[in-house]
C-alpha cells in the first residue's frame, strides 16, 4: 500500500479530566473518502480539528504525507511544531465547518479570494477568476457580489466549500457540514460533495449523522465511540453487517431516528 | 448689540478651539484605543503589562490631575509642552484608556469561529486581525467611540485651568467683562450641543456604512 496521506499515531486528547480521544491511531489513504460516525460527544469533532490544527494535541504524533504535523525536527530531536511549521503544513489541509463561518463582511467573492491573496499571493485578477470557476462549480456565479446574509444556509455552505478549495488543499475535512440546514436544503450541499468526490482525487474526511449518503459516498467508515474506533470498514460491511454490538446499537438508534425525522416531515408536507 | 458681536466673536475664537483639542484629543484617544487594546490581547507578556499599566493608571486617575501632570510635571522633567499640547495629551491619554477596554471588549465580542475560519484558510495571526476580526469588531467599538468622543468633548473645558482660551474660559472672560451671565452660557451651552450633535451624526453614519451585512444585534 501507498504512504498513507494521514497517519494518526496513539494520539491522545484531554479537556482537563476528560479523555476525549484516548491512544487513537488509524491511516488514511491518498484520495479516500473516510466517513466518521458515532454517538454525539465520541470525539469526531474533535480529530477533525486536531488535524486543522485548531487544537492541541495532549500527546501522540500526525504524519502528513510522512511529514509531522504538530512536531518537527530540530537538533536531531522531535520538538513541538513552532508556528511556521504549522503555517506550512496548514497549506495541506482544508475544512469546512457545520456554522459555515463565512466572513459577514465581505462579499461571496471576497469571501473565496482572500486567502489565496493573502496566503499564497495570488494577483486579484487571478484569484478572482478562480473564484468564479469555483462559484460556477457549486452553482452560485450568480451571488458573487452578495453579502452571506443575504444567502440561504445551503447557498453559505457551498461558498464556505468553495472558500476552502481555492486554497487547493490535499485534504478536506468536512464537520457535519449538513446538519444546520434545514431538511431540504441538505441535498444541494451534498452534491457539491459528490461533485468534489467523483472530478478530484483529493483526500475527505467526513463527520456525519447522514448515514445514507456516508453509505454511498464514503471509500470507508470508522465507527467511534469514547474515543476508540470500535469498527472500521467499507460502508456496505459497517451498515448492513457490522459485528460489533455497540455499533449495531448505535445504527438502530440514529435509523430509527431518521425514519420517524422522515415520517415526521411527510406527515407535514 | 455691536458689542455683543464682539463677544461673540470672542466666544467662537474659544470654539475653534475647543474643536481643535477635541479633533487631536480623539484621534490621540483612537490611537491609544486601539495600540493599547491590541497590546492587551498580546502573546507577549510585557506589552500586555505595559498596557495594563497604561489603562488602569489612566482610568484611575483624575483628568485634571493628568493635566497638570501634563503641563507642570513634563517640563521639569525637561520636555517642554506648551498648554496646547499637554491639554491634547491629557484628553488623548485618558480617554484612550477608556477606547483601550472598548476595542478589547469588542475584538473578544466576535464569534470565535471567525477565527478559526481564517485560521483553517492558513492566515496569519496578523492578517485575521486585520481582515477578519477588526473589520467587524470596529462596527461593534463605534457607539462606544461616539459616547467617548463626546466625553472627550465635554472634558476639554478642563483645559481652562491652565490658562488655554478654550471655549469654556473665553466664556468666563466675557461674564467677567460685562456682568452677564446667561449670554455668554447660553451660547457655549447652544455650541457644545452643536459639536456633540455633529460628532454623533458622523458616527452613526459610520456605522451604518460599516454595518452592511453584519449581523449588529448580535
Ligand atoms: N474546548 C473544549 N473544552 C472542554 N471540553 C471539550 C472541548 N471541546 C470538546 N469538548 C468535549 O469533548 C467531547 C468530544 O467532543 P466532540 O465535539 O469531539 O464530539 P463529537 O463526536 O463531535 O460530538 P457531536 O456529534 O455532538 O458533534 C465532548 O464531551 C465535549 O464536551
Ligand atoms: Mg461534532
Amino acid at each position: 500500500m501507498a504512504q498513507p496521506i494521514i497517519d494518526i499515531q496513539s494520539i491522545t486528547k484531554r479537556f482537563g479530566d476528560l479523555t476525549v480521544l484516548d491512544n487513537l491511531s488509524f491511516q488514511v489513504q491518498p484520495g479516500e473518502k473516510l466517513a466518521l460516525i458515532g454517538p454525539s460527544g465520541s470525539g469526531k469533532t474533535t480529530i477533525l480539528r486536531i488535524l486543522m490544527t485548531l487544537e492541541t494535541l495532549t500527546s501522540g504524533h500526525i504524519l502528513i504525507e510522512g511529514e509531522q504535523l504538530w512536531h518537527m525536527e530540530k537538533g536531531g530531536e522531535l520538538v513541538d511544531a513552532d508556528e511556521a511549521h504549522l503555517h506550512k503544513m496548514r497549506e495541506k489541509i482544508g475544512m469546512v465547518f457545520q456554522h459555515f463561518n463565512l466572513f459577514p463582511h465581505k462579499t461571496v467573492l471576497e469571501n473565496i479570494t482572500l486567502a489565496p491573496r493573502l496566503t499564497l499571493g495570488v494577483p486579484a485578477r487571478e484569484a478572482e477568476q478562480r473564484a468564479m470557476e469555483l462559484l460556477d462549480m457549486v452553482g452560485l456565479a450568480d451571488k458573487k457580489d452578495d453579502k452571506p446574509a443575504s444567502l440561504s444556509g445551503g447557498q453559505k455552505q457551498r461558498v464556505a466549500i468553495a472558500r476552502a478549495l481555492a486554497l487547493e488543499p490535499k485534504i478536506m475535512l468536512f464537520d457535519e457540514v449538513t446538519s444546520a440546514l434545514d431538511p431540504e436544503l441538505v441535498d444541494e450541499v451534498l452534491s457539491v460533495m459528490r461533485q468534489l468526490g467523483e472530478e478530484t482525487d483529493m483526500t475527505m474526511l467526513l463527520v456525519t449523522h447522514e448515514m445514507g449518503f456516508a453509505r454511498d459516498f464514503a471509500d470507508r467508515v470508522l465507527f467511534f465511540d469514547h474515543g476508540h474506533i470500535i469498527e472500521s470498514g467499507p460502508p456496505e460491511q459497517i451498515f448492513t453487517n457490522p459485528e460489533e454490538e455497540r455499533t449495531q446499537s448505535f445504527l438502530r438508534k440514529v435509523l430509527s431516528a431518521g425514519k420517524r425525522k422522515a415520517e415526521k416531515q411527510a406527515a407535514v408536507l | 448689540m455691536q458689542q455683543w458681536l464682539g463677544y461673540l466673536e470672542l466666544i467662537l475664537d474659544g470654539a475653534v478651539l475647543t474643536v481643535q483639542l477635541t479633533v487631536l484629543g480623539c484621534a490621540l484617544a483612537l490611537f491609544m484605543a486601539f495600540v493599547a487594546g491590541l497590546a492587551r490581547m498580546s502573546k507577549f507578556r510585557i506589552l500586555r503589562i505595559l498596557a495594563t499599566t497604561y489603562i488602569e493608571f489612566f482610568r484611575g486617575t483624575s483628568i485634571f490631575v493628568q493635566l497638570f501632570w501634563a503641563y507642570f510635571v513634563l517640563p521639569l522633567a525637561g520636555i517642554p509642552v506648551s498648554p496646547f499640547i499637554a491639554g491634547v495629551l491629557a484628553l488623548g491619554l485618558n480617554v484612550g484608556a477608556y477606547g483601550a477596554e472598548v476595542v478589547r471588549g469588542a475584538v473578544q465580542s466576535i464569534d470565535k469561529g471567525q477565527k478559526e475560519a481564517g485560521l483553517a484558510l492558513n492566515l496569519t495571526p496578523w492578517q485575521r486581525m486585520r481582515h477578519i476580526i477588526l473589520p467587524q469588531a470596529v462596527v461593534v467599538m463605534l457607539p462606544t467611540f461616539g459616547n467617548n468622543a463626546i466625553e472627550l468633548l465635554k472634558g476639554t473645558a478642563v483645559v481652562s485651568l491652565i490658562s488655554l482660551a478654550d471655549m469654556t474660559f473665553q466664556s468666563q472672560v466675557v461674564r467677567a467683562q460685562t456682568g452677564s451671565t446667561a449670554m455668554p452660557f447660553l451660547t457655549i451651552l447652544v455650541l457644545y450641543f452643536a459639536i456633540a450633535m455633529v460628532i454623533s451624526t458622523t458616527v452613526r453614519t459610520l456605522e451604518k456604512r460599516l454595518s452592511d451585512g453584519l449581523d449588529v444585534t448580535k
